[in-house]
Order: structure tokens, then C-alpha cells, then sequence
């Protein structure tokens, strides 16, 4: 009887004290029937839930990837939207199996964290918006200002780099949600906001009056944005790091969500591996042959879910710039499927 | 009939060792601590363990390395970003210190006017502080911040069109601007001298005391010490050449600039945590009058006292022993509390310590444990004055 007590006592102890998830996330992903996708708590264009609260955006797209390969349908995905202060222990933590939220790519995340990023799905880099009326042209004469940013950024920390490095004063005005910056910055508490310049276009949609800020043309940092899994575990790693490549490699293919199907028949043997009528690359992954046939098909390829999410024919009106193919002048490149 | 076969009386029953109650208590004991000591060894153990299994740095290391990060209220420490995340540390210990004390000020202050004011014979004010009560304690602390922060202080002008206050400086959606003393050289005889003396009108009120005990003659100690405390000092900055200037903010390219700065979110919380915990002293106060026999009123009046001196030399003594531990436990929250100015970005422990270098750092084991024992610490050490401030105060029996 009292032996029973101590053994559960320890069993309670040891199953208290059990940290992370279990290495093989692809095996669990496929158990519950579902990817667990960790996204901000509302950007534009990136990850953002729609008037009838469906999640969409450019972050979004790449986890709806990662569920079309798994399960072959890509609606098999729950959003967990996240701080920038809780992404990496709710990650660490295994409370999400993928986050994919605007999150820039460093050294130090990247090996003290316990996590490994699975390639860039967005070129970004650091800029400043002020309101008009303050007459100011370049970030060199912020000398003086209040600045609003997110808490617990690369943001922040650039702006210090940047700040001391040109000798200019600054306050720095930091906030645990993005709307909450939002908020204090139209309110007037701070003269300057500042992140990725993708996310100041997108933020600067939900100020009273967008056409009174101007983005500043400074760019004063690299912010490399993509997804990010759990260290330890490459064959889930391989997964999300190949769904970002299968979608530029149909890219530059040519292969889209409407001509998919047609494409099959392709002659072309670099189409009918990514398509998976030659070859076993799905099998070496742990998912079906068809796999970036389903993502393409269902998602789309890079082209399209860049100009459906931030595209010049959409509210944010970026020009894809560094994020066009290598191809053509830009920095998206992908190993081929052979 | 030999004697040496009777048992003594002194010589303990014989049983088993094991059956005996004392011993098989300490056995126990004995082993329930084993089991705690492996059960906490266990953890720490499992923690080290899983964290190196998962790749993420564990260790003290990163706190002599560079933040990289700015913060924008440090009053007396010196920050810059290239300061070491110990240095975050105390910036926000000091920010968390600052509120809590500033706020206790205030929540007492308020507290017992309030409270006094419930009792009063006038209705209209015992019902002003009646719907005070009621109101402030009966609204979430969080919102009463997002009241003051979002509702009051985030509507007032741009930095463009500052509120001019005059000589307090100016007000606006960055804050109040108000001028600063500049402390030159020779000020600190300034300090001294106000040292001295508030020691003098303690020897003062001493030797009054004793004089009015051995004679009856009053001393009007209040005046004399106030006339010292700040005559003294005001003497010396003549003699001294005027060596305190004033700062006054200036317009710059974002308004106001130069003087001392207290930024909103400090504002908004000292308003919010005093007037709240203030509620919860007025009632603890009132609580405390009336638990003085009433007796000991018509006592007073009955010696012809006034009706201020009988609350100030007889009531209130007495209250204080019913006052003083509940008032420990409200400080305590009020402290422990100010961890909310995480919502409104106001760099204190939690937000600063707990939050951005814990994100900077990923580093989530150490932080958390350094952060809960300093609110541990910071509690204790409140509790500990409180404690000896009731003893000393409590009734001395004879």
C-alpha cells in the first residue's frame, strides 16, 4: 500500500516535470488529425483572421501547405494566434508543431533556443513611420522622438543599434501587442513607429487616417521571416522547409493551382518530379507521393499566395522587390526536387 | 522478596521500537523529507536534463552580456542599451520599487481620509466617501489602468499642442513635463542641513515631552520644526551662493523637451493603484475606528478634548492595532499588483525582466525563478516592517 503511494508519487513527479513534446511531430501531427500552426495576433497580409474569421495571409498559406502534404487537405490546420513575447516557448513547449509568424531569422535564435528555421518565406528589413505633419524626411532626424514598438523583437533591438550607431536620443515605448502599438501610436504617445516595413504597411490600414503617415525610405536592418520547428526532429524540419521549396520551385515551373491538374501530363521530367509522377520524394519525406501536388493545387505557388496576400493588388501594395524568383532579380530560391 | 525484580517507576514500558509512537513519528518525518528533498531534486534535475536534450541554453551566463535593448523610465540607475541584462534587472527592480512606494504613499493617504470621512456626521461627505468605497473596489484593477491610460491620459493633446501648466511645465500625450532641480556644487550642505535639522525637532519634540510631563507647559514643537526644517536648508542656499537652479523644459522638433519627465504609464498606474487600494484602507481604517469602545470618545470629550484631538491623540492610537495587519496584507497586494503595468508598457520586473529579456534570451527557467524571488523578497521584507511596526505598537500590558 505504501509502496503504491511513493511509486505514484514519483510518476507524478516525473510526468510534472516532463519537458518538450516527442521527437517524431509528424507521427503525432498525423494521430490528431490536424497541424497546430502558431500566427501573430493579427498582421495583414502575413496572418490575419477575415470579417468571417477565417485565418489568411502569406504565414498562413505556408501552414495550410504543410497540412495539404500531410493530409492531402489543406483546411486539416488550427491557428493558435501568439505574442511575439509567447511564439518560441509556446513552440518549445510543443503547444504548436510549426510557428509561422513573421519571425526574423537570427543567430541566436537559431541555436539557443532548441529550434531551427526552415527557410525564409519573406525578405524583410526594418523601416520607420511617422505622421506627416512632423515634416520629417529621413530617419536621421528622429533625433528626440518617442518610438513604439513590440516587446520581446529583433525590432527592438535594432532600433537600439541604430539609434546609438548615429548618436541620435530616442525613447523606446515598448508593447506586448502589436494593436496595443497601434493604438498608442495613433493616439499620439509615440512620434515614430517602427517594424519590418512589410508590417508598417500592412499596421498602417488600421490607423484613423492612413494617408496622414508616411513610411520613412530607410531600411535599416536584414529581417529574414520564415518558419520555425523544434530542433531535434529533421524529419518534420525536412517537411515544412520542403513545402516552402515546392511552392517556388512550381513557381518557376510554371506550374499554378489552376494549371496543376493539366501539368501532370507535363513532358517535362523537373514538373513530373515536383508533381510526383516520377520519382518517390513523398515516401523520403513520410507523406504521400502527391504531396506538392496537393499544396500547389490547394495553395497555391509562391507567385500566387505572395500577390493574393501583399501583392500590389491588395491594400498593403508591396512589390515583390527581394522576394521575386533569383531568376528574375530577387532572393527566392529553391533547391530542385530531384 | 527481592527488590531489584520490581520494575521503577522512571524506567520506560518495554516495547518494540517500532511500535513506539515517538520514534515511529520520526521515522516519518524522516522520511517525508528524503521524499521532498528527491521530489525537488528530481525536477530540478529533469529540467536541467530536458532542456539540454532540447537544445536550449540553460545557465546564469547571459546575465553579464549586453541587452541591446532600450528602456524609457530608469529614474536613478544608469541604462543604455549596450548595459548588461543584470543591469535590466535592477531597472526594473527599481521601476517595480518606485511604484510600489509611491503608491503605498498614496493609497495610505487617500485610505485614511477616506476612511475617516465615512464616519463623519456630515452626510455629504460620509456618502462621497460611502460611493468612493464602492466604486473603486468593486471595478477590476486592469480596467481602472486602461481607464486611466486609455480613457484619461491617451485624450489629452499631441506633443504638438501641449497643455501649458505655468511653472509645473506641460502636459501632454507624452507625459508631464516638469521643470527639474539641477543640484550644483555646495548643494549638498543643503542636505545636511536638512538632516540636522529634522534631528534637532526630534531632540526637541523629546525634550518637549518630558516637560510637559514634569510640568504641564506646551512647547509648539510643529512650528518650531517646521520652521526649522525648512528654514535651515533655505539659510544655507543663500549662504551658499544659490547653487540650486531649475531646469525648465524647452519646445523641441517633438515637444517638450528637458526637465524632469514622468511618462504616462507611471501616471496612469500610481493613479490607478492608489486609488483602488485606497478603497480597501478606508474600509480597514473604519473597521479600525469602530472597533474603539465608544466609551473612549466620551472619555476625551468628557477630559475636554476636541473632537481632532480625540481622533488624533486617543482613537487613532488605539484603532492602529486593529488597523496594522490587514494594512500589511494591502500593501502587499499593492506591490505585487504593480506587475500590471505590463499591459500599459510601463518597464517594470515583469515587463522588462520576465518579459523582454526573458524573449530576448529564451532563457524562460532562470528568469521566472529570479523574478518570483524577488516578489518572494520584496513581500517578506514588507511583511517583516509591518510585523515589528505591530509590535511596537501593540498594547502593553502591565
Amino acid at each position: 500500500m505504501k509502496k503504491t503511494i511513493v511509486s505514484a508519487l514519483g510518476v507524478a513527479a516525473m510526468s510534472v516535470t516532463a519537458f518538450g513534446a516527442s521527437a517524431a511531430t509528424l507521427d503525432d501531427v498525423k494521430a490528431k488529425g490536424f497541424v497546430q500552426c502558431g500566427v501573430s495576433q493579427g498582421l495583414p497580409g502575413f496572418s490575419n483572421p477575415d470579417s468571417a474569421g477565417n485565418w489568411t495571409g502569406i504565414d498562413v498559406d505556408l501552414c495550410k501547405g504543410v497540412a495539404a502534404a500531410v493530409f492531402g487537405d489543406a483546411t486539416k490546420v488550427k491557428f493558435t494566434p501568439l505574442s511575439a513575447k509567447e511564439r518560441f516557448t509556446a513552440l518549445q513547449s510543443g503547444e504548436i508543431d510549426v510557428l509561422s509568424r513573421n519571425t526574423t531569422w537570427t543567430a541566436t535564435r537559431d541555436t539557443t533556443l532548441g529550434l531551427n528555421f526552415a527557410g525564409v518565406n519573406y525578405y524583410d528589413g526594418q523601416g520607420f513611420m511617422v505622421r506627416n505633419d512632423l515634416g520629417v524626411k529621413s530617419a536621421l532626424e528622429l533625433s528626440g522622438a518617442s518610438v513604439c514598438t513590440n516587446t520581446g523583437t529583433t525590432t527592438e533591438l535594432n532600433v537600439a543599434d541604430y539609434f546609438r550607431a548615429n548618436k541620435l536620443e530616442y525613447e523606446i515605448v515598448a508593447f506586448e501587442k502589436a494593436d496595443e502599438v497601434v493604438a498608442a501610436y495613433d493616439a499620439g504617445r509615440c512620434d515614430v513607429y517602427t517594424t519590418d516595413q512589410s508590417g508598417l504597411y500592412a499596421q498602417r490600414l488600421k490607423l484613423t487616417n492612413p494617408a496622414d503617415h508616411t513610411v520613412l525610405p530607410e531600411i535599416i536592418s536584414k529581417e529574414p521571416l520564415g518558419p520555425v520547428v523544434r530542433q531535434g526532429d529533421d524529419q518534420w524540419f525536412n517537411l515544412v522547409k520542403w513545402t516552402h521549396f515546392a511552392m517556388v520551385n512550381a513557381e518557376e515551373l510554371g506550374i499554378t493551382s489552376a494549371n496543376a491538374e493539366e501539368m501532370k501530363n507535363s513532358d517535362n521530367p523537373a514538373i513530373k518530379r515536383v508533381l510526383g509522377t516520377e520519382g518517390e520524394f513523398g515516401a523520403a519525406l513520410g507523406v504521400g507521393n502527391d504531396w506538392a501536388f496537393n499544396i500547389i493545387s490547394q495553395v497555391g505557388n509562391y507567385a500566387e499566395t505572395f500577390n493574393r496576400n501583399v501583392g500590389p493588388d491588395t491594400p498593403l501594395a508591396i512589390a515583390r522587390g527581394t522576394n521575386d524568383l533569383w531568376s528574375k532579380g530577387g532572393l527566392q530560391y529553391a533547391p530542385p526536387i530531384r | 522478596m527481592a527488590v531489584t525484580d520490581m520494575p521503577s517507576g522512571d524506567e520506560k514500558p518495554k516495547v518494540k521500537l517500532l511500535n513506539d509512537p515517538k520514534f515511529r513519528s520520526m521515522i516519518f518525518q524522516a522520511l517525508l523529507v528524503v521524499l521532498l528533498a528527491w521530489l525537488v531534486w528530481s525536477m530540478i534535475d529533469n529540467a536541467a536534463t530536458n532542456l539540454q536534450k532540447a537544445g536550449i541554453a540553460s545557465g546564469f551566463g547571459f546575465l553579464s552580456t549586453a541587452s541591446g535593448f532600450g528602456l524609457n523610465f530608469s529614474p536613478f540607475l544608469e541604462y543604455t542599451s549596450s548595459s548588461s541584462f543584470m543591469q535590466v534587472y535592477w531597472v526594473g527592480l527599481q521601476n517595480t520599487l518606485v511604484l510600489a512606494v509611491i503608491g503605498i504613499f498614496f493609497a495610505t493617504i487617500i485610505g485614511f481620509i477616506m476612511g475617516i470621512a465615512r464616519l463623519s456626521n456630515n452626510w455629504v461627505i460620509s456618502k462621497i466617501a460611502y460611493w468612493y468605497v464602492e466604486v473603486m473596489r468593486n471595478i477590476p484593477l486592469l480596467l481602472q489602468i486602461f481607464i486611466w491610460y486609455k480613457g484619461v491620459l491617451a485624450t489629452l493633446p499631441t506633443s504638438k499642442n501641449s497643455i501649458d501648466l505655468g511653472a509645473l511645465g506641460f502636459l501632454n500625450t507624452k507625459g508631464l513635463f516638469a521643470p527639474q532641480f539641477i543640484f550644483g556644487e555646495g548643494s549638498g550642505v543643503m542636505g545636511w542641513a536638512l538632516l540636522i535639522a529634522i534631528a534637532v525637532t526630534f531632540v526637541i519634540n523629546g525634550w518637549a515631552k518630558k516637560r510637559q510631563m514634569a510640568t504641564g507647559e506646551r512647547f509648539p514643537v510643529f512650528w518650531t520644526g517646521l520652521g526649522l526644517i525648512i528654514g535651515l536648508p533655505i539659510l544655507m542656499y543663500f549662504i551658499m551662493g544659490q547653487p540650486v537652479t531649475t531646469e525648465y523644459p524647452t519646445s523641441g522638433n517633438f515637444g517638450p523637451r528637458g526637465g524632469m519627465r514622468v511618462i504616462p504609464e507611471f501616471i496612469a498606474l500610481i493613479l490607478a493603484l492608489s486609488l483602488y487600494t485606497a478603497a480597501f484602507i478606508a474600509e480597514i481604517v473604519r473597521a479600525g475606528i469602530l472597533a474603539v469602545n465608544r466609551g473612549q470618545t466620551e472619555a476625551s470629550y468628557a477630559l475636554g478634548l476636541r473632537p481632532g484631538q480625540t481622533l488624533r491623540l486617543n482613537i487613532i492610537p488605539q484603532a492602529m492595532r486593529v488597523i496594522i495587519p490587514p494594512l500589511t496584507s494591502q500593501y502587499l497586494n499593492l506591490a505585487k499588483n504593480s506587475s500590471l503595468a505590463v499591459a500599459i508598457a510601463y518597464p517594470d520586473l515583469t515587463a522588462v525582466f520576465a518579459g523582454t529579456a526573458l524573449n530576448q534570451t529564451g532563457q524562460a527557467v532562470e528568469i521566472i525563478g529570479m523574478t518570483m524571488l524577488t516578489y518572494l523578497a520584496i513581500s517578506l521584507v514588507t511583511s517583516l516592517f509591518m510585523n515589528w511596526y505591530n509590535a511596537k505598537n501593540s498594547l502593553v500590558e502591565r
